[in-house]
């Protein structure tokens, strides 16, 4: 990948990840999602921002052990691809479910705490998304890191979000658990490393 | 979209029985003769119905069972409600026994195998021991039954059921006065069940389920051994299921190894796994929502992506004439 230029490589990571979108669209036109289409697109996009948000978290790990510094570059355009399934899947859910009933939607997410944590998740990525932009980064500074570091926030709650809708098998929840994890234990295992040096000089 | 409400009078009420008996038996004899005439089936009454797809599937079972289906009488226990096509009901189901994505029990019951089976009847009866399905069904004269089904999960579906009356089969085994409750267990057996294996479920295998004593010998509820004119599928709980269409899916226990009379209300599976989410009645009731979703409105299937099939769930799914007085003076909300 490292010898394909960065504009090439932006452009096959974009057409991939639209993947699961066109698939989602060939099936819907084509009438092949099942009985329950609306059930079956909220489930579908809801994964899929929950997988963006794997990849996206994924980046700086694999940029350190793998020295995989290419990947830097695209790591917005993954996280922009987690904001742009989770848009689907609120939007699925108030279309397709709530027959666009808004005030369902304040009453639903202030009942089911499944959505109460679900909701400011996507928050989150709704204002990760806005200031990604080279000038808002300019613009914020230093805090533009801290306010970055929310995704971290946005990853527990979405998964809270599946683990409380668990009705029989634990075993989604337990994968997503691990790689949640994963992701986070390796950030926090670096930075009390980070900090032991700093204590040491 | 016909949506039927509880104080409609079924069609059948206004046509004289005998001339909406004499129609039917006139529609299905006209079509077994021009259209399955040369297999020499008999065909039951949704077969008639318009909008009816011919279920490809194979038709997978004993021959008797198949001459027992066959020859069912259309009853007069008949929404006129839309059914949903064949596929949905045989493609889209919870069984969690088979896996607990709704296309799992069609993809992992094919192996399964529902024949030869037998029912063990327990308890505070008069007779009690073991019996082959053929002797349950011998003498019983299976009945279609077009009903709603309405899942806990704010979906619905419009089934056309065959099978025959709880009651009739529980008279026989004399259930004595201190019979209460009846329970019921579905087969326990990882080796066909892929699922009951799993480290990961909740579920404390096999399923059971339970209805009062009045509750079971209800005319609507019934034991069904087919759909759609056909033998019961794997994946609707082959060879034998309980349908209870006034109260959620998930009562409607699939799979029927074992009945058994009991004095106590029995134990049921999603009940332990999650009591404040699941009681002992799961009666159908708009006005008491499930922790995680609204019971007012429910997804009839197939709903289609534009055009949503949400109606407005009726108390009891429908059924309030029929059975609201076995819950009279009973508070809905504390015994959901």
């Amino acid at each position: 990948m490292q010898q394909i230029p960065t504009s090439w490589r932006r452009l096959i990571i974009f057409l991939c990840a639209l993947i699961p979108f066109a698939w989602l669209v060939f099936n819907t036109i084509t009438q092949q999602l099942g009985a329950d289409p609306a059930k079956t697109i909220v489930l579908f996009t809801g994964e899929w921002t929950i997988y963006f948000l794997f990849i996206t978290l994924s980046v700086t790990p694999l940029r350190r052990l793998l020295a995989w510094s290419w990947l830097m570059s695209h790591r917005r355009m993954l996280g922009l691809f987690a904001l742009f399934y989770g848009l689907l899947h609120l939007l699925s859910y108030l279309i397709f479910i709530l027959g666009l009933d808004f005030s369902r939607l304040v009453s639903e997410t202030l009942k089911r705490p499944y959505i109460t944590v679900g909701f400011p998740a996507l928050l989150i990525l709704v204002a990760l998304g806005i200031t990604s932009t080279q000038k808002m980064m300019r613009r914020l500074g230093k805090n533009w890191v801290k306010l970055h570091r929310l995704v971290y926030l946005a990853l527990i709650l979405a998964w809270i979000h599946v683990l409380w809708q668990v009705r029989s098998s634990y075993f989604e929840a337990a994968v997503y658990g691990a790689i949640v994890a994963v992701l986070l234990g390796i950030r926090l295992f670096w930075a009390v490393k980070k900090n032991k040096r700093r204590v040491a000089q | 979209m016909l949506i039927k409400k509880p104080s409609d009078i079924p069609s059948s009420d206004i046509t004289p029985e005998a001339i909406y008996r004499a129609r039917r038996d006139f529609m299905r004899g006209a079509f077994s003769v021009g259209v399955l005439g040369a297999a020499g089936m008999v065909v039951p009454g949704v077969l008639a119905e318009p909008g009816y797809v011919a279920a490809e599937a194979e038709n997978k079972g004993p021959d008797w069972l198949k001459r027992q289906i066959a020859s069912a009488t259309a009853d007069s226990h008949k929404v006129s409600d839309k059914l949903t096509p064949y596929e949905h009901v045989t493609q889209y189901n919870n069984f969690y026994e088979f896996g607990y994505n709704k296309d799992d029990p069609a993809e992992n019951s094919k192996d399964f195998q529902p024949h030869p089976w037998s029912l063990e009847i327990a308890g505070e009866a008069g007779k009690t021991g073991r019996f082959t399905l053929e002797d349950i069904l011998k003498g019983m004269t299976l009945e279609e039954r077009v009903y709603r089904l309405r899942c806990v999960e704010a979906w619905s579906m419009v089934i056309p059921w065959v099978g025959f009356p709880l009651a009739s089969l529980l008279k026989r085994f004399e259930p004595t006065g201190n019979a209460k409750y009846v329970a019921f267990t579905t087969l326990k057996d990882p080796k066909q069940m892929p699922a009951q294996k799993s480290a990961f479920s909740s579920i404390d295998w096999p399923y059971v389920e339970g209805l009062r004593m009045d509750e079971a010998m209800h005319p609507l509820t019934i034991l069904a051994v087919g759909l759609y004119g056909k033998v019961l599928p794997n994946q609707n709980g082959a060879p034998l299921r309980l349908v209870v269409p006034w109260k959620y899916g998930f009562k409607s226990i699939k799979s029927i190894v074992k009945i058994e009379f009991t004095e106590k209300e029995p134990p049921t599976t999603w009940n332990i796994s999650a009591p404040q989410e699941y009681g002992f009645y799961a009666n159908v009731n708009p006005k008491v929502d499930h922790p995680r979703w609204s019971q007012a409105t429910e997804r009839r299937l197939p709903s289609g992506l534009f055009s949503p099939n949400i109606i407005d769930t009726q108390l009891f799914n429908g059924y309030a004439d029929e059975v609201a007085h076995l819950y009279k003076g009973m508070d809905l909300k504390k015994y959901y």
